[in-house]
């Protein structure tokens, strides 16, 4: 294939800074990788791993998630939880054979609509680098699992 | 019906251990109603029966069939569709149907590694290298054995589940519910519940069950089991040992906590939690006590291998469902 790959990329913003910083990225016409999709959360904290995961497994080739910086959290602590998250998740991302880089943690306040693009265009370049991830549990039942494997004997 | 006048049972074992079949017999008395109520068709671990018995039958002639086992092999797979078919009600039965439970850790694996680990390293007498194949050619014809699929599956990803019954195993007393339940349904007292129900189990989790006393949860260390002593009181993760109890379904009355022991997980995803492992992930992160990354991961050292912690019972049923080197078959 001679086309260049376009990454899939789910995006978790915070309501209170990293959505905002998106916001100032497009009202200041800073321009920026479309492969992008984000949804908004009221703070990084929400984020759930199972939305990571189910982002992978369903199609996506790299996740981001946005949050207020160290300190800056409107609900005080919460993004500290989400780093915590983060790092055990990259763990078992790891075990699981997903590089690590695909999933991408990001302090971004509100007025850093420009600092947001430049990380979503480095993180696209990242993952178009890695190549797709093409899971083969997509959501959609197609598992590919069906065919049973005769395994050879190495004389 | 049978000519007996008794409606028909079956009980099948996949990629399993046969725990459940015990777990059933540990019902005492009650496999007397079973045995008064039924009439038991097919049920290889109790009973002589043939596969080419059950292809006779009519289908939709068994009223109910509890599977057990995971979907590791062609023979597991043929006999799910088989008494799909046959049956009338399909239960999973047991953690290896509804979810894979310790067979499916397999799928953190290539089908090529097992294999090897099985029967080539050095704790397998095997001086000929013998390596099993699906067919071999003798004198006499050609034999085959089931193949393995590359990883290994849930009951519902193969065939359509009626209801699902968690546990490693169920517990007895949940058993025997379930069977009072189907009994009296049979007399006409009781409906059935709506299809896709979780059945003998409950709908909180364990910790909801669990007797131990719950502070303040901030963890700087965590402890395997094996290391320390427990406080018989105190909930066992603000010990800083890593408990299942937030994620995993109520049933068992908390019964490994309440032994000091933590809950492994063996009841499955806990009402509307779609991946065990992503919910604890997100319990155990909440509670490490600290906010800076390298302390972060230092406490993190302590989850020596957390696919496998989180997802011990869950990983065929999870949203990944195998590692990539697992479902790519080779490394």
């Amino acid at each position: 294939m001679s086309e260049t790959f376009e990454p899939v990329i789910i995006g978790f913003t915070c309501n209170w800074c990293s959505y905002r910083a998106a916001d100032l990225a497009g009202t200041a016409r800073v321009k920026y990788a479309p492969n992008v999709r984000l949804i908004r959360l009221m703070c990084s904290g929400r984020l759930d791993p199972t939305f990571v995961l189910k982002a992978l497994a369903g199609g996506a080739d790299g996740v981001l998630i946005t949050g207020c910086h160290p300190g800056e959290c409107h609900y005080l602590e919460q993004n500290y939880k989400a780093l915590r998250r983060y790092l055990l998740l990259r763990r078992t991302l790891t075990q699981m054979g997903i590089e690590p880089q695909r999933v991408k943690l990001v302090w971004a306040s509100a007025a850093e609509g420009v600092r947001l693009a430049e990380e979503i265009n480095k993180l696209v370049e990242e993952i178009r680098s890695l190549g797709p991830l093409k899971w083969k549990t997509s959501l959609n039942g197609d598992l590919g699992f069906e065919k049973a494997e005769t395994v050879e004997v190495a004389a | 019906m049978s000519s007996n006048g008794k409606p028909k049972f079956a009980m099948y074992w996949a990629a399993s251990c046969g725990g459940c079949e015990i777990a059933v017999l540990n019902i005492h008395e009650k496999i007397l109603d079973v045995d008064a109520n039924f009439d038991v068709v097919f049920w290889p671990v109790a009973m002589d029966a043939k596969y080419k018995d059950v292809e006779a039958m009519e289908d939709g002639s068994i009223l109910l069939t509890l599977f057990n086992g995971a979907i590791r092999n062609e023979e597991n797979a043929h006999v799910a569709h088989l008494l799909r078919q046959k049956s009338k009600i399909l239960v999973a039965f047991g953690s290896c149907a509804n979810e894979g439970c310790m067979p499916a850790l397999a799928n953190l694996s290539p089908l090529q590694d097992i294999f090897d680990t099985a029967y080539h390293t050095i704790s397998t007498d095997n001086p000929q290298g013998i390596h099993p194949q699906p067919s071999f050619t003798v004198p006499e014809g050609d034999l085959y054995i089931p193949a393995m699929y590359p990883v290994v599956r849930t009951l519902d990803q193969v065939v359509k589940v009626d209801y699902y019954m968690p546990g490693c195993p169920p517990e007895s007393h949940q058993i025997a519910a379930v069977i009072d339940l189907v009994i009296k349904v049979l007399h006409g007292e009781a409906q059935l519940p709506p299809p896709g129900t979780v059945i003998g189990a409950g709908g909180s989790t364990v910790c909801d069950e669990c007797a131990r006393k719950r502070d303040v949860k901030a963890i700087k260390k965590f402890e395997r089991i094996q290391h320390v002593m427990p406080d018989p009181e105190i909930c066992l993760l603000e010990q800083g040992i890593l408990c299942s109890g937030p994620a995993t379904r109520s049933g068992c009355n908390a019964l490994c906590p309440a032994a000091g022991s933590p809950c492994i997980g063996c009841y499955g995803p806990a009402e509307g939690v779609l991946d065990v492992g992503a919910r604890l992930m997100t319990a155990v992160a909440s509670v490490i006590d600290s906010n800076d990354p390298n302390e972060i991961e230092r406490i993190l050292d302590g989850i020596p291998d957390p696919a496998g912690m989180f997802y011990r019972f869950n990983l065929a049923g999870s949203l990944l469902r195998a590692s990539k080197a697992g479902w790519q078959g080779k490394v």
